[in-house]
């Protein structure tokens, strides 16, 4: 029966609703930057959604890509898997955070040899992927795994052929193991490979790469590698110990960091924790100090709803959380997005 | 009375006219300037093109064209390992591409019992529908594995120790490189060749051929002597189109290329080309060199397309005369 009393009642509903979205939209935020954490991102706003009606959009269009929107303000957030220094944070006049860390895995395809049944150093690893060492059997392999058979077999470093936030990170620590990996391939989103390596598209496209090909070496993010169930190098750490990398290595260098400093960006490599993973890293978060009220709350909002409600979501797409303490110091940091 | 209609009627007539020729003009103009957008769409291309390449060129000069590195740390670039890879597969390609197109294009035409030609057409034309990505997938996680496993070892085995041969060769069996880029590209152009040839092929008149059956040649006689001359020109132009498709292929080719910005004699060595370095670095490239580098690959590769489409006209022209079509 249409009466006046329903009709009331709906256009009441209606009104509301119509509040409802208006209120939604004004809060509508877009990020844009690295692609190592759009899963999570996007995760994150699925469920920040579901839970509070407002939208965020994260486009993953690559760190540089991130950085570079965001300083031409067409973007309410960017994200960057290399931070910016303290005086590019000043210049731009922008606020930076760590929202989830990950690690860079060594992985590799020796026929007859599983998980961590292969133990490398760092100075070692750096001379395979300067291409120095190009056999299995090389002695200096087989120092660190006595009483291990190596095969006679050509090592092919697989290698990202896209500039990536994951090679960053890997030849940076590379770059530190040896110099004259810093020298001949340098340390950056793209760097020099040698001969004997073949470049992938993506992490995905390196993974296939060490998956198909005998003897290859390669490095992949950890959750990639998980997802793919690949065959981990055990890699000595700073503390002596051989890691396999997982979940809990990186945690545990996350947690020997020390984040109090300005952008929040401590070297997370080659940490001194005795489980900590070698190759760890963060992913990070860049907003203005001062900027439109509402987006600047709806940044710090969905972020500050997402460290809390959303840890257990990143752990199962194989991202390491940040550790409790480093939350709290995140959300101090945030209160200088206004 | 019957002035006035009369005069009426001329003058309606040259109203009608005038308003015909007015809709001509306006036709006429409309349709230039519809001509001149993609006049101005390419100048334009090309002009933005050199504009952001400039500071490349400004740093490197010409010797960007002959310089073999292409470092991002140390900032320095040079084209040549990507216009050697670019050229390289390309040119394989073809050369893997024409004869079989060729094959296939006589079959349809020549031989095919008729049930047979439509379902066979069909599916080439589909095949070369299928896009570039989805052939860059097959490539690296079926072909190259299959190609590291079966096809490399015995190559080698045959080939390894003849000189000069043997180093194309050379190396560990992989699966992706040079040559397979070249294989899968081979395979994406061949759809496109074979049509265009098949469709000149149609056009040579039948009592062209009957005669020439009639006189007492074998198929390959006809094909030799009536066919090919006759579709010469068609012929050319649908093995240029083959080769701009494969100059410029970008997807296909960054997944089984093996992207090393280096010059290795071996083809089952892996390499780079102008398309895939573009498509591989752009996302996190540098502002300043870097960028400007990669603007210019662009410009090297339009030129190269340019190049060839001019040659290829060229070609045309001349057996155009020759032959007094």
């Amino acid at each position: 029966m249409f009466t006046f009393k329903n009709l009331a009642k709906a256009s009441l509903a209606a009104a509301m609703g119509l509040a409802f979205s208006i209120n939604a939209l004004a809060a509508d935020i877009t990020g844009a930057g690295a692609t190592f954490p759009y899963a999570v991102y996007t995760k994150w706003a699925e469920a920040y959604q579901a839970a509070t009606g407002n939208k965020v959009n994260y486009q993953g269009i690559g760190s540089s890509g991130g950085v570079k929107q965001i300083k031409a303000k067409t973007v309410d957030f960017a994200g960057s898997d290399a931070p910016l220094s303290e005086d590019d944070l000043d210049a731009a006049k922008l606020v930076q955070v760590p929202t989830v860390m990950g690690g860079v895995t060594i992985v590799m395809n020796l026929p007859g040899f599983d998980s961590g049944m292969i133990k490398l150093d760092g100075p070692t690893t750096a001379d395979i992927f300067r291409g120095a060492i190009t056999k299995w059997n090389a002695p200096e392999i087989a120092r660190l795994n006595p009483g291990v058979k190596l095969p006679d077999l050509a090592i092919t470093v697989a290698h990202r052929s896209d500039g990536s936030g994951t090679t960053f990170v890997f030849s940076n620590y590379l770059a530190k193991q040896s110099l004259a990996f810093k020298r001949d391939v340098g340390a950056g989103n793209t760097v020099n490979w040698p001969a004997n390596a073949v470049g992938g598209k993506g992490n995905p496209g390196v993974a296939a790469n060490v998956q198909k090909i005998k003897g290859a070496i390669g490095y992949v993010d950890i959750a990639d590698a998980m997802k793919n169930k690949m065959t981990f190098v055990a890699l000595k750490n700073k503390a002596g110990n051989f890691i396999v990398p997982s979940q809990d290595a990186v945690a545990d260098a996350a947690a020997g960091a020390n984040f109090k400093v300005r952008g929040m960006a401590p070297d997370l490599l080659d940490q001194a924790h005795k489980n900590a993973w070698p190759i760890t890293s963060a992913t990070y978060m860049l907003a203005y100090e001062k900027g439109d009220p509402a987006k600047q709350k709806g940044v710090v909002d969905f972020f500050a709803w997402s460290l809390k409600n959303g840890q257990k979501m990143a752990e199962d797409l194989g991202f390491v959380p940040l550790p409790p303490a480093v939350v709290k110091m995140v959300e101090a940091e945030m209160k200088n997005i206004k | 009375m019957s002035e006035r209609d009369a005069s009426g009627g001329i003058d309606l007539h040259i109203q009608q006219v005038r308003r015909f020729r007015l809709q001509d003009v306006l036709f006429h103009y409309s349709t230039q300037l519809f001509a001149f957008v993609v006049l101005a769409a390419l100048l334009g291309i090309l002009v933005s093109l050199t504009i952001e390449a400039w500071p490349s060129f400004q740093a490197f000069g010409l010797s960007f064209l002959w310089t073999n590195v292409w470092s991002v740390p140390d900032d320095q670039y040079g084209a040549l390992a990507a216009i050697y890879g670019t050229v390289v597969t390309s040119v394989i390609a073809l050369v893997l591409a024409v004869p079989i197109s060729f094959g296939i294009a006589l079959f349809l035409t020549e031989t095919c019992p008729v049930w047979l030609r439509r379902p066979l057409g069909t599916a080439i034309e589909l095949l070369a529908g299928v896009p570039s990505i989805v052939y860059g997938i097959w490539g690296l996680f079926i072909f190259a594995p299959l190609f590291a496993e079966h096809i490399q070892p015995p190559l080698q085995a045959a080939l390894g120790d003849v000189p000069v041969i043997g180093g194309w060769f050379a190396g560990p069996p992989i699966g992706v490189g040079i040559l397979t880029a070249s294989i899968v590209l081979a395979l994406m152009v061949i759809p496109f060749i074979a049509s265009v040839m098949r469709d000149v092929f149609e056009t040579v008149p039948d009592v062209l051929k009957e005669s020439a059956y009639g006189m007492g040649c074998t198929t390959w006689e006809v094909v030799r002597n009536i066919v090919l001359p006759y579709t010469r020109v068609g012929v050319i132009g649908g093995i240029m189109l083959g080769l701009g498709r494969a100059l410029g292929e970008t997807m296909a080719v960054t997944f089984v290329i093996g992207n090393a910005n280096r010059i290795v004699g071996s083809l089952f060595a892996p390499g780079t080309s102008i398309a895939s370095t573009l498509a591989n670095e752009f996302g996190e490239a540098d502002p300043g060199l870097h960028i400007a580098s990669l603007f210019a690959l662009g410009l090297i590769l339009f030129v190269i397309s340019f190049v060839v489409l001019a040659i290829s006209r060229w070609l045309i022209s001349r057996s155009m005369g020759s032959e007094g079509l």
